[in-house]
């Protein structure tokens, strides 16, 4: 990949999204945040390179593990926040949809 | 995909409106929200107690493969008129927010068709703000590739 790192690329994506979710909750290491998802652990990863060259994630030494932790000021910079925010509703509504969708067929 | 949803958040202001409409008839779309199996599926979440009445209340954890609880949520239900509206709070468990109140309003549109309006209230508006810049919000989708995996099996 040889795209712009800029927040908004970073947010788009659900996956990215999920790990920022994640991670907002408590700084983790990168196998604790692989472990969330069935993605291949090297696609994680490049994930968290993006999120981190985005400044969106930081990662701390500590001991001999790193851990990944929020970067809310960045987050805060984010000037338009309401499309991803948007995004990530209508993402998560098409699902109940289809998910419905499947129960009503079955009756 | 069609955009359906739409988001009001007006400046200055501790409150947004999300906004949807289902190609699902009202009594379908009000099961994603009452049914634990199903909320487990669209939410990607555990369900540990869904109480579907006036001064119940509701509490969800996601876990990680390994087995420890990575998400943590709950709330009290206020309102609860089945296929019309759900009033309840929403609070993470350990987590820098204070609990949100959230008006949820079912309507029929056609036979086939409904509208869900979710009200959420925060505590001030930098809250409101923060919520959304982390993609926060209520009931969080966190295992979205396991949620994938769910929807096509059931294809």
């Amino acid at each position: 990949m040889n795209l712009r790192r800029d927040v908004f690329q970073a947010i788009a994506d659900p996956t990215r999204r999920a790990i920022l979710l994640l991670v907002a909750s408590q700084a983790m290491t990168a196998g604790a945040i692989a472990s969330n998802f069935d993605t291949a652990r090297p696609t994680v990863s490049k994930h968290l390179q993006i999120l981190t060259e985005c400044e969106l994630l930081e990662q701390k030494q500590n001991g001999r593990e790193i851990y990944y932790h929020i970067n809310a000021k960045k987050m805060k910079a984010v000037a338009d926040f309401i499309e991803p925010f948007r995004q990530m509703w209508d993402d998560r509504f098409n699902k109940l949809e289809a998910i419905m969708k499947k129960y009503k067929s079955k009756k | 995909m069609e955009r359906k949803t739409k988001v009001n958040a007006e400046d200055g202001k501790q409150e947004l409106v999300i906004t949807r409409e289902f190609d699902l008839p009202v009594d379908l779309l009000f099961r994603a929200y009452v049914e634990p199996e199903i909320v487990e599926q669209w939410m990607g979440t555990k369900v540990l107690k869904l109480e579907n009445k006036k001064h119940g209340g509701w509490h969800f954890e996601t876990s990680d493969a390994s087995g420890k609880v990575v998400f943590e949520a709950s709330g009290t239900i206020h309102e609860f008129v089945p296929d019309q509206k759900i009033t309840r709070t929403f609070e993470m468990e350990n987590a820098p927010f204070p609990a949100q109140l959230e008006f949820l309003v079912f309507e029929p549109l056609t036979d086939d068709t409904s509208k869900l309006s979710m009200h959420i209230v925060y505590k001030s508006v930098a809250l409101r703000d923060q919520m959304m810049q982390m993609g926060f919000a209520p009931g969080l989708n966190m295992a979205h590739n396991r949620l994938q995996t769910i929807v096509s099996k059931l294809k």
